[in-house]
C-alpha cells in the first residue's frame, strides 16, 4: 500500500474531531460520572450546581480535556492544552517511592479541625471570582495537616479537591468499548450485564468482519447490534431477528456516530420472515407486512427517541454522588431529537431472499431473559454450514442445557462454555497491585460451529 | 479466510470444498489441524487414511470418513481456528487477549495498525480481519526467518493483501518515520517495550491507542513510567477465560445412598436402578463445573492514549 492510500484510508475513518450534532461520551472527573451527550449549540452540562454550555466542545479533537472555570458570565468549560506539564509536575512530586517515605500518619487525628477555612470563607472566595486552582491553594495553606501527610495522601487530597473545585471533562469517542464500559459501570442491567471483555469475545467468536451477514438476537438495548455494525464498517449486514411482531429496541446504536453507510446495514427481520419459503404468495404477504411494520416502526422510532434521550441522560449519571457533586442530572435540557441517523429498518426483501439461499455467516445471541436453547434451535438452521455461533447469557444453566441439546442433536461441534475474567491493575512505583474492587461476573459464553447434517 | 478479500469463497449453503482450499480438520475440540486440499493428497491420522478427493465437492462443516470408518469434520478456517492450529514459532496470543486488544484498540474497517513483533502471527490474523477490506496491518519482526514464515502463513490464509511483514528491530530503530501521525493503533509485544514507546507516540494519531503485552509486571512498570510522558489514560488489565465442563448426571438422594462407603461409579449406577424402583424423584440433570485446570496467566495488557494537545 502506498503512502497516499494510507493517508486516504486514515481520513476516511477518522472521525477524530467532534462536529455539531455528533454524539460524545463525557467522562467527568476521571470516570466519576459518564454522560452521553449530543453536541448542539444549545446543549449544556450540569456539573455540581453549575451549568456549562457544550459549545466549546464542538470542533475539538476526541480525547480533549476541559476544565470548568468561573467567568464573569458564569461557569464555562475551557480546554486544557498543556496537560503534559501540569501532570508531570504533579507526578514528580509523588514519585517518591514508599521506601524513602519518612512521613506516616501517626500524628493524624480525624477530628475535623484540620481545615481552618469555613464553608462561608470558600463561598466568599468564589464570589470574588477565585479560580478552582486558587481555592485549592487556599485550602492547602489553611490546612494544618497537609504538610504532615505522606506524598501519597497529599496527592489524593489534591485530586479530591481538584475534582470538587475545578472538575474536568474528557471528551471520549463513543465506540463499542467506551459505550459498553460506561453502561456496565452505571446501568449494567440495561445491557444484560455484558462486560466489555465479554462483548469483545462475542465479536471474535462470531468471526465478525466486513462483508459478513450477521444474524443477531439483541435483547440488550442495541449495544451488540452497534458493536457488530462498527466491525462491519458498512459492508455486509447485521440482522436483528425477533419472535412475534415487534423488533427489539436498539436505542444504544444511536450513541455511536454511524454514518448512513453503516446505518443502512443495521436491519431487522422477524423469525417468520426469515423462515418462510420464498414463493410468490409469501412474497406478497411479506410486502403487506412490510407496509404494516413500517408504519409501526416509525411510531416506535418517534416515541423511543422522545423518551430515550431523557433516559440517556439519567442512564449514566452517577449515583455515588461525590461530596460536591449533585447527581441531579435528571434536570436535563428539553429533549432534542439530535441528528442521529436512523438505523434499524426492516431488511429488504431481496436481502432476506439471499439469506435464505446462502445462510447467515454467523449468529450472536444475547437474550438475558430467554431460554438459550429455544432461540438456538430455531436460528441455527439459518446459518451456513461451518458457520460459528455464540450465545451470551448472564446465567450458566441455560447455556449448559443448550450445549447438551446441541450435542445430542448433533447440530454443532467445537462446543465450549467459557466465563471471561477481567482484572484491572494500579501500576505505580512501589505501589502496584490489582484494583481493590472488580467485576467478578462478566456472564457466560457458549460458542460452537454449525455442522452439515450429513447422515 | 475473509469474505471481504475472497468474496467467491464466502460461506454459503452452496459453497463446496475445492482443490486448493485451506480447511481445518477437526478431530476433537482440542485436536485440529490446517490442511491445504489437494486432489491427490491424503491425510493420515489415528482414525485411518482420508483421501482429499473425497472431500472435494462436499460442503464445509461436513463429516468425512477414512478407509477404516473413522471420521473427522472439515471446517472453514477462521482466525480463532487458525490460532489453535498455527505452528508456534514463538509464544502466541490467545483468544481472550486477542479479542480484548482488538476492541480496546478500537480497530475497525479501514484502520492503519502497527504491530511488533510479528511472532507466529496469531494476533496479526485477527488484526487483518478487523481492518478489512480497506485498512492495512504493518507488522514488524527483527527475526528474518520468522518474518518469512509469517509471510508464507498470510499467503496460505489469504491475508497477504491486508498485511505487510517488515523485518525491523523496533526496539532499536523505532517504527518507520514516514508514518508519523498516521497510525490508528499500535500493538507491542516486545521484551523491552519501553524502548519502542517514544516511536509509537510519533506514528500514532492524536487520541490513538497503544497496547503493550508483557508477561512480567516489571516490564509493565517500566513501560508505564515511559508512557507518562506523552500518553494518558494508562490502564493495565489481565484477561482470562475459565472453561466449563457440562455433563448429565443423576445425583442420589441421601436417603437412598447406602451409608458406610463412598461408592464407586459402578456401585452408584446400581443404586440408581434400585432407587428407580423405589420412589425417587431425583431425575438426571445437566450440570456444569469449571474445568479443573486452565491458563492462569498470559500477560498484562497495558493500554494508553496519545495525549491530545493541539
Amino acid at each position: 500500500m502506498s503512502m497516499n492510500e494510507a493517508e486516504e484510508n486514515s481520513n476516511k475513518n477518522s472521525a477524530r474531531v467532534t462536529w455539531e450534532g455528533c454524539s460524545v461520551l463525557l467522562d467527568i472527573n476521571d470516570g466519576e460520572r459518564m454522560v452521553f451527550e449530543r453536541l448542539t449549540a444549545a446543549a449544556s452540562l450540569k456539573i455540581g450546581n453549575k451549568k456549562c454550555s457544550l459549545q466549546p466542545l464542538i470542533g475539538c479533537p476526541f480525547g480533549s480535556l476541559f476544565q470548568q472555570e468561573n467567568g464573569k458570565d458564569g461557569p464555562f468549560l475551557s480546554r486544557i492544552l498543556s496537560t503534559s506539564k501540569g501532570d508531570s509536575n504533579n507526578q514528580e512530586n509523588t514519585e517518591c517511592p514508599i521506601v524513602c517515605e519518612t512521613k506516616d500518619n501517626r500524628e493524624l487525628v480525624d477530628n475535623n479541625t484540620a481545615q481552618n477555612l469555613s464553608g462561608e470563607d470558600i463561598d466568599e472566595l468564589r464570589r470574588k471570582g477565585a479560580s478552582g486552582g486558587e481555592i485549592i491553594e487556599a485550602l492547602i495553606r489553611n490546612s494544618s495537616t497537609f504538610e504532615k501527610k505522606t506524598s501519597f495522601s497529599q496527592e489524593k487530597y489534591l485530586l479530591k479537591k481538584q475534582k470538587k473545585y475545578s472538575p474536568r471533562v474528557l471528551v471520549r469517542r463513543p465506540t463499542a468499548r467506551s459505550i459498553c464500559e460506561a453502561y456496565f459501570k452505571k446501568r449494567p442491567e440495561q445491557i444484560g450485564f455484558l462486560r466489555m471483555d465479554s462483548l469483545s469475545l462475542l465479536l471474535s467468536l462470531a468471526n465478525v468482519t466486513s462483508h459478513s451477514d450477521l444474524l443477531v438476537v439483541d435483547m440488550i438495548g442495541g449495544i451488540l447490534t452497534g458493536a457488530v455494525a462498527e466491525r462491519l464498517g458498512g459492508n455486509g449486514y447485521v440482522c436483528n431477528t425477533y419472535f412475534g411482531n415487534t423488533p427489539y429496541p436498539v436505542d444504544i446504536v444511536r450513541m455511536f456516530n454511524f454514518g448512513n453507510e453503516i446505518c443502512e446495514r443495521i436491519v431487522h427481520s422477524s423469525l417468520t420472515d426469515l423462515r418462510s419459503s420464498s414463493d410468490a404468495t409469501s412474497l406478497s404477504n411479506d410486502q403487506l407486512e412490510d407496509f404494516d411494520s413500517k408504519n409501526h416502526a416509525n411510531e416506535n422510532v418517534l416515541s423511543s427517541s422522545a423518551c430515550s434521550f431523557s433516559t440517556e441522560k439519567n442512564v449514566i449519571s452517577s449515583e455515588d454522588g461525590d461530596t460536591g457533586m449533585s447527581s441531579e442530572t435528571a434536570v436535563s435540557p428539553v429533549c432534542k431529537p439530535g441528528k442521529a441517523a436512523k438505523a434499524g429498518r426492516k431488511a429488504p426483501l431481496e436481502t432476506v431472499k439471499s439469506w435464505k439461499e446462502n445462510g447467515f455467516s454467523s449468529l450472536i445471541v444475547a437474550a438475558p431473559f430467554v431460554d438459550a436453547w429455544s432461540i438456538v434451535k430455531e436460528l441455527l438452521p439459518l446459518l451456513s454450514f461451518s458457520a460459528p455461533f455464540v450465545v451470551y447469557h448472564q446465567y450458566l444453566q441455560p447455556l449448559a442445557q443448550c450445549m447438551h441439546n446441541l450435542q445430542i442433536e448433533k447440530m454443532a461441534i467445537g462446543l465450549q462454555i467459557t466465563e471471561p475474567w477481567l482484572r484491572e491493575y494500579q501500576v505505580l512505583e512501589s505501589r502496584t497491585h490489582p484494583h481493590m474492587q472488580m467485576s467478578i461476573c462478566g456472564g457466560y459464553i457458549l460458542s460452537g460451529t454449525r455442522i452439515h447434517p450429513s447422515n | 479466510m475473509l469474505p471481504a478479500i475472497e468474496s467467491t469463497k464466502k460461506l454459503s449453503f452452496e459453497r463446496r470444498i475445492c482443490d486448493g482450499d485451506l480447511v481445518i480438520v477437526y478431530e476433537r475440540h482440542d485436536n485440529m489441524k490446517a490442511v491445504k486440499v489437494c486432489e491427490i493428497g491424503c491425510l493420515q491420522n489415528r482414525f485411518g487414511v482420508f483421501k482429499h478427493s473425497d472431500w472435494i465437492g462436499k460442503p464445509f462443516g461436513s463429516k468425512v470418513f477414512s478407509n477404516k470408518g473413522g471420521f473427522i469434520y472439515l471446517l472453514a478456517p477462521t482466525p480463532e481456528l487458525w490460532t489453535l492450529v498455527l505452528s508456534h514459532r514463538t509464544q502466541i496470543l490467545y483468544i481472550a487477549d486477542i479479542s480484548f486488544v482488538i476492541m480496546y484498540l478500537e480497530i475497525v474497517p479501514g484502520c492503519l495498525v502497527f504491530e511488533s513483533g510479528t511472532g507466529s502471527g496469531s494476533l496479526t490474523t485477527s488484526l487483518a480481519r478487523a481492518i478489512a477490506p480497506s485498512g492495512h496491518v504493518y507488522t514488524f519482526d527483527f527475526h528474518e526467518q520468522r518474518a518469512a514464515s509469517a509471510r508464507d502463513d498470510f499467503e496460505k490464509t489469504g491475508l497477504s493483501s491486508l498485511v505487510t511483514v517488515g523485518v525491523r528491530d523496533i526496539q532499536g530503530e523505532g517504527f518507520p518515520d514516514e508514518f508519523s501521525g498516521l497510525v490508528d493503533s499500535v500493538f507491542l509485544d516486545l521484551p523491552q517495550p519501553w524502548l519502542a514507546i517514544p516511536s509509537a507516540g510519533k506514528v500514532l494519531k492524536q487520541d490513538g491507542v497503544l497496547c503493550s503485552f508483557s508477561p512480567c509486571i516489571e516490564q509493565v512498570q517500566r513501560s508505564c513510567e515511559m508512557l507518562k510522558t506523552c500518553f494518558t489514560d494508562i490502564r493495565i488489565f489481565e484477561v482470562l477465560l475459565r472453561s466449563y465442563e457440562v455433563r448429565e448426571e443423576r445425583l442420589e438422594s441421601w436417603q437412598n445412598h447406602g451409608g458406610g462407603s463412598l461408592g464407586s461409579r459402578k456401585k452408584r449406577k446400581h443404586s440408581i436402578e434400585v432407587s428407580q424402583q423405589q420412589e425417587c424423584n431425583i431425575s438426571p440433570a445437566i450440570m456444569a463445573r469449571p474445568s479443573s485446570e486452565g491458563r492462569g496467566h498470559t500477560g498484562y495488557l497495558t493500554f494508553a492514549r496519545l495525549k491530545c494537545i493541539t
